[in-house]
């Protein structure tokens, strides 16, 4: 991993505020293409809302984003789509009423003749991308609630490899998998790195941080704490990050 | 409401021959459980009147008809209320915007327009009309924006409405009664002349059975050029047949209720010559009409289009809508406002069916309204509900009423019957939807 040239993702002093606590206080994170970098910390360390400014569910009080080197404002998650931003969120974010197909295309339904929803398109589409990344999914009818936590997982997954993201963020994805499951997303996550994306992973379990990231960002009580070259460090100098909110480097 | 023989048949023994037929026609059992419900309560009012009546009056042309005409109203404003409470939302000020729209049309009619265009002229009841649609849209826009906007909680702000509309309803006209209403106006709620006559229906109903094997057709090209699953033949023949068979049941029941005499004979006068004696068809009423035309548009508007399925993935998960970048508020006002058109569309035939309007128009609607809803199936909790339901719920709520005028129970029996068979209903669907999981 070279990290030259111009980073995908350039998150330049973030902060955001929720009735005077600092949920986020000038944070700086990057990104490049083929590379995944790990989001770490404590609950309430900030990792999430932190995303959240990229994906476009919050909107940061101060600070820039820049994607591919050109600065842009996401006001709401359509703005981050339009980046190619996509999210897989920790609760997924189904709405559960729905099958799969009308999930994975919300908010950017197949439209056929006649300016009417082309139900069947999406279900064939939906079909084949599930045959893709879960082959034992058959439940297209059913409403999601209908799933178990692994099938509402594809179909979350589904939905942000299906529109050709460029930037993926994923929250905590294996938090509610079990360890073939948890698997097949660390295979996934192998494959999309090959295929140029840029993946902001939030993980709390530190085996997966070893495993599947690049670098590792730490964040506590609102503030970065480092981001380290996860080849450089050990598991332990991580978990000090964490734990202690102090740059191993200084103790050095 | 459920017929609980059918579904235990569907859990229980899924290779039996019920479940098997269940399966391949893909019939809804819960659309099942509502006809059963209603077969139920017309025979049970028919048999009561040939037992203690010695004449049953229910099942009669003239009865069904009037069912019909008397259903409109309340099925026009449910089919808006199942998006309303699909939304997690809900409506308690229908019944008053009744009052208040039919009063700005009525006075529209008689004291204004007369004045500026003449008495009697022609474009009287369309410029009422197209009003009154506005006033409609524009009051459910105003609670929609409260509630997506100001996020004050629908409960109030409809419960606000009720009040004040109410209020208005009786200021605007000092507490009169506006009346006679114009006359082409006065069409729109049906009555002898307010309905399409013979040749009409059967014209209605060509079409209709068009439509039901035009929908049989595309549903099953669209599957085989995704390579779906197929309904056995026999089962798509029988779906034709049984439309084909319900239409065809409707045009010959309207067809044989003929008109008064007294109409008859009045009508011959009009037109000078002597009809005594003549069976004239009423055929189709025109709210009943009105009320298929919004039923058929809001099944393709809640099943077909972009913002039907936004509605539905805001109450199934409002936070999981907004992620996905649908704009939650804007589509909440929308639901209100189209709440609001189609409370104007049950005002119109609820003053026109009346001949005037009166501030008290449509007091009590808005408990009817959800009441229909809910036995049609949607969910108070949002996230479920059909509009094919909320019409049959509203005929059933409206089957339970007449019937009890038919028999000659008095009002107060009515309200208690009608209040626990509301919450029977409830209790039967979750019982159904424990044995569906």
């Amino acid at each position: 991993m070279s990290n030259s040239g111009t980073p995908l993702v350039e998150l330049k002093d973030i902060s955001i505020a929720f009735g005077g606590i600092k949920a986020v206080d000038r944070v700086s994170v990057d990104l490049y293409p083929g590379e995944v970098v790990g989001l770490l910390g404590h609950n309430g360390a900030g990792k999430s809302t932190l995303i959240k400014c990229l994906s476009g569910a919050y909107k940061a009080d101060a600070g820039d984003v820049y994607i591919n080197g050109k600065k842009v404002v996401i006001n709401n998650p359509r703005d981050a789509r339009g980046h190619n931003i996509e999210t897989i969120y920790q609760t997924l974010a189904l709405a559960d009423n729905l099958d799969a197909a009308s999930n994975l295309f919300l908010g950017r339904e197949i439209i056929g003749p006649g300016g009417f929803l082309d139900d069947s398109k999406m279900e064939a589409e939906t079909r084949k991308i599930m045959s893709r990344l879960n082959p034992n999914f058959t439940k297209f009818a059913e409403p999601v609630s209908a799933l178990s936590g692994g099938q509402r997982q594809s179909v979350a997954i589904a939905r942000a490899v299906y529109f050709d993201a460029k930037i993926l963020i994923m929250d905590e994805p294996t938090a509610a998998l079990g360890p073939q499951e948890s698997e097949m997303v660390a295979e996934l996550i192998q494959e999309l790195k090959k295929q140029g994306l840029g993946i902001f992973l939030i993980e709390h379990d530190i085996h997966n941080v070893m495993k599947l990231c690049d670098r590792a960002s730490v964040m506590k009580n609102g503030q970065l704490v480092g981001t380290k070259r996860v080849a450089d460090v050990t598991e332990d100098d991580i978990l000090s990050m964490i734990i202690l909110g102090k740059n191993p480097r200084e103790s050095h | 409401m459920t017929d609980t023989s059918t579904s235990k048949a569907a859990t229980k023994s899924p290779q039996g021959l019920i479940a098997r037929f269940l399966s391949d026609t893909e019939i809804d059992t819960r659309l099942l459980g509502m006809l059963g419900a209603l077969a139920l309560i017309w025979g049970g009012f028919h048999l009561y009147g040939v037992i203690f009546n010695n004449f049953g009056a229910f099942l009669t042309p003239r009865n069904l008809w009037n069912l019909s005409v008397q259903t409109s109203s309340i099925g026009i404003m449910a089919t808006g209320m199942v998006l309303v409470i699909v939304t997690r939302n809900i409506d308690l000020s229908v019944g008053s915007m009744i009052g208040v729209i039919a009063m700005s049309m009525g006075l529209l009619q008689v004291e204004v327009l007369p004045h500026l265009v003449g008495l009697g002229h022609w474009s009287i009841w369309i410029i009422a009309v197209i009003c009154g649609l506005i006033v409609g849209t524009l009051i459910g826009a105003l609670h929609g924006w409260l509630i997506a906007y100001r996020e004050i909680p629908a409960f109030i702000v409809t419960l606000g409405g009720l009040m004040v509309w109410r209020g208005m309803a009786f200021l605007s006209a000092g507490g009169r009664t506006i009346s006679p209403v114009d006359s082409k106006f006065a069409l729109l709620g049906g009555g002898p002349y307010g309905a399409v006559g013979a040749t009409g229906s059967w014209l209605v109903g060509i079409l209709a059975c068009i439509g039901v094997a035009y929908i049989i057709y595309s549903g099953r090209k669209a599957r085989v050029l995704h390579n779906f699953r197929l309904r056995p033949l026999w089962a798509e023949a029988f779906l034709t047949l049984v439309g084909w068979a319900t239409i065809i049941g409707a045009v010959m029941l309207v067809n044989s209720y003929p008109w008064p005499k007294g109409i008859v004979r009045q009508y011959g006068a009009k037109i000078g010559q002597d009809l005594e004696g003549t069976f004239i068809s009423h055929g189709f009423a025109i709210p009943v009409l009105i009320l298929i035309a919004v039923g058929v548009a809001m099944t393709i508007l809640v099943t077909r289009t972009r913002f039907g399925r936004y509605v539905f993935a805001i109450g199934g998960n409002p936070e999981a809508a907004a992620l996905a970048g649908i704009d939650t508020r804007w589509v909440t006002l929308k639901v209100f406002a189209l709440m609001g058109t189609l409370t104007a569309i049950a005002a119109i035939i609820a003053s026109a069916r009346l001949n005037s309007a009166t501030n008290a128009l449509g007091t009590l609607d808005e408990l009817y309204v959800i009441a229909a809803a809910v036995i049609g199936g949607t969910s108070l909790a949002g996230g479920v509900g059909k509009i094919y339901g909320a019409i049959l719920g509203a005929l059933v709520m409206q089957s339970l009423q007449s019937g009890m005028v038919l028999i000659g129970f008095d009002s107060a029996i009515q309200r208690i019957v009608v209040g626990m068979v509301l919450v029977f209903a409830v209790y039967l669907d979750i019982l159904y939807n424990k044995r569906v999981k």
